[in-house]
């Protein structure tokens, strides 16, 4: 029993987490619709449940209970694995977000849980977490462009290879802007550049303006949020590389979609606002309060911004994000470099 | 524990791999090489390169493997048909090119078979993967570093030049 209970509490922590965020991507889709309305003046879902608050559930009913559809001519294997491999890229990653600075477990469960260093709030500390979340990030992709390609139609193809073009781009532009932060921190583990910003002026915010800035930027793009969704872009695509999808699958779709908006909002939060830093609240209060504060930034760049047009994007893309990206971790590198040399001597 | 994670991982690896060479249909082929590349990645974290395991993802299964499949979408290529003639020329060049395979890999797997077995290396004190893998690229290794950065950077300059059409 005793060498057992490492591994029951990484599965209950596990547990936790994937509960917590496959509540919380529910009702992220209620909180956009209801954000959505009040930005375009009308009132949002409020028929199911007060103010709404069962809309969720009832999206899920609905979505189990339609008939499942294998197009004649998709290519059967892909068909299925592509809505799999979109949820597991996006789930996966948030195992190594620290949510909070101790889950408590001690009072619960007494001393022999800080014995197997099990009270971190982070499933995985690993020393390269955020090299994780890109590799992960960059598999991810293949869900998009292989569902794409195995449904079979036309509309589907196209968004599928916009998908592949406009993420290999801003997957670059990404990794760039988080160069900055990674130079400061001096290292890759998330935990530790979370403890690195102990009071509000170390946050990287503040030291990263502009690393922040094209991490926002691209970050949207990569997770395909309304200026950037062109892969979807329902005038020109039909519905993009999920046309040919319904019921469960298209719903897995959907699943993904919302758990890279919540990723992108914790991962955000652990890099420039300081994760679960902050006084008097309890760590995974101040946590969860940035996360949400910035899927609410996110609601709000759908509600204000129209999409872009392709080449647009692609342009701004290689033209504009990659060289201020470079500049940024040149000027970054530079003036830390000099502060080591001279000013901290 | 950590053996029959080897095996099994090598497994997996090496499957993937025949599947990559018998399967038909490219799209198929460039999946189960990502799961190559991934159970390679996996093999590096059994051996504590961590940092390793990671750029294997990013690069190789992430982004070269999804330009694969870009190329392979964009061709439509639906199924692999070898034409009939010529067959047994192929198959004679395919015979030829796996001898000198073997050939050139008995030393290899001499020198192997003849080692001791050994686990991960033990890590210095206070220092991460990453940590040793930068110290080593920018003082034994730099000359080799900074020449294939020069090397990317002509492959990229030469991309560049090749990709923009003359305007006349």
């Amino acid at each position: 029993m005793e060498s057992a209970m490492p591994i029951i509490m990484v599965v209950v922590k596990v547990l936790l987490v994937i509960v917590a965020v496959l509540t919380f991507v529910a009702y992220l889709t209620l909180i956009e619709r209801k954000v959505l309305g009040w930005i375009q003046v009308r009132v949002g879902p409020n028929r199911v449940g007060p103010w709404g608050l069962l809309q969720p559930l009832a999206d899920g009913a609905k979505l189990l209970l339609k008939e499942e559809i294998t197009v004649s001519g998709a290519n059967k294997a892909v068909y299925i694995l592509a809505p799999l491999i979109v949820v597991v890229c996006a789930l996966v990653p948030f195992g190594v977000i620290p949510f909070a600075k101790g889950l408590g477990l001690e009072s619960i469960l007494g001393p022999s849980v800080s014995k197997y260093d099990l009270n971190t709030g982070v499933i995985a500390d690993i020393n390269v977490g955020i090299l994780y979340i890109f590799g992960i990030s960059s598999l991810g992709v293949y869900g998009v462009i292989l569902g794409g390609w195995a449904s079979n139609s036309k509309y589907s193809l196209l968004g599928s290879i916009r998908a592949a073009a406009q993420m290999i781009s801003y997957e670059l532009g990404l990794s760039l802007s988080v160069i900055g932060v990674l130079l400061l921190a001096g290292t890759l583990n998330l935990v530790q550049i979370v403890e690195s910003q102990d009071s509000i002026w170390k946050w990287y915010i503040f030291r990263q303006p502009l690393g922040f800035l094209l991490f926002l930027i691209a970050g949207s793009a990569e997770i395909a949020r309304t200026p950037f969704d062109l892969m979807e872009c329902e005038n020109e695509l039909v519905a993009g590389y999920q046309t040919e999808y319904s019921s469960m699958k298209f719903g897995l779709f959907y699943l993904g979609e919302y758990a890279h908006l919540l990723f992108l909002s914790a991962l955000t939060t652990t890099l420039f606002f300081g994760g679960w830093q902050g006084p008097f609240l309890p760590p995974i209060l101040w946590f969860l309060m940035k996360m949400f504060f910035f899927v609410f930034v996110f609601v709000w760049i759908r509600g204000t911004y129209p999409r872009l047009r392709y080449d647009r994007v692609m342009t701004f893309g290689w033209k504009t994000l990659v060289p201020v990206g470079i500049f940024n971790v040149m000027a970054t590198a530079f003036i830390y470099t000099l502060y080591l040399q001279y000013w901290r001597a | 524990m950590e053996a029959v994670l080897f095996y099994a991982l090598a497994a997996v690896t090496l499957i993937s791999g025949v599947f990559v060479v018998f399967l038909r249909r490219p799209v198929h082929n460039v999946l189960f090489m990502i799961l190559t590349m991934i159970g390679l990645a996996c093999l590096f974290i059994l051996l504590h390169a961590e940092f390793l395991a990671m750029v294997q993802i990013i690069v190789y299964a992430g982004a070269i493997m999804v330009l694969f499949l870009f190329v392979i979408m964009l061709l439509n290529l639906d199924e692999i048909v070898m034409p009939p003639e010529h067959r047994r020329v192929r198959y004679g060049i395919g015979i030829v090119l796996a001898m000198m395979l073997v050939v050139f890999l008995i030393p290899v797997s001499r020198g192997m078979l003849s080692a001791p077995p050994t686990g991960a290396s033990a890590l210095p004190a206070g220092m991460t993967n990453t940590e040793i893998i930068a110290r080593e690229l920018f003082t034994t290794y730099l000359l080799p570093f900074e020449i294939a950065s020069v090397l990317l950077l002509a492959a990229i300059v030469g991309t560049v030049i090749i990709g923009k059409r003359p305007t006349r």
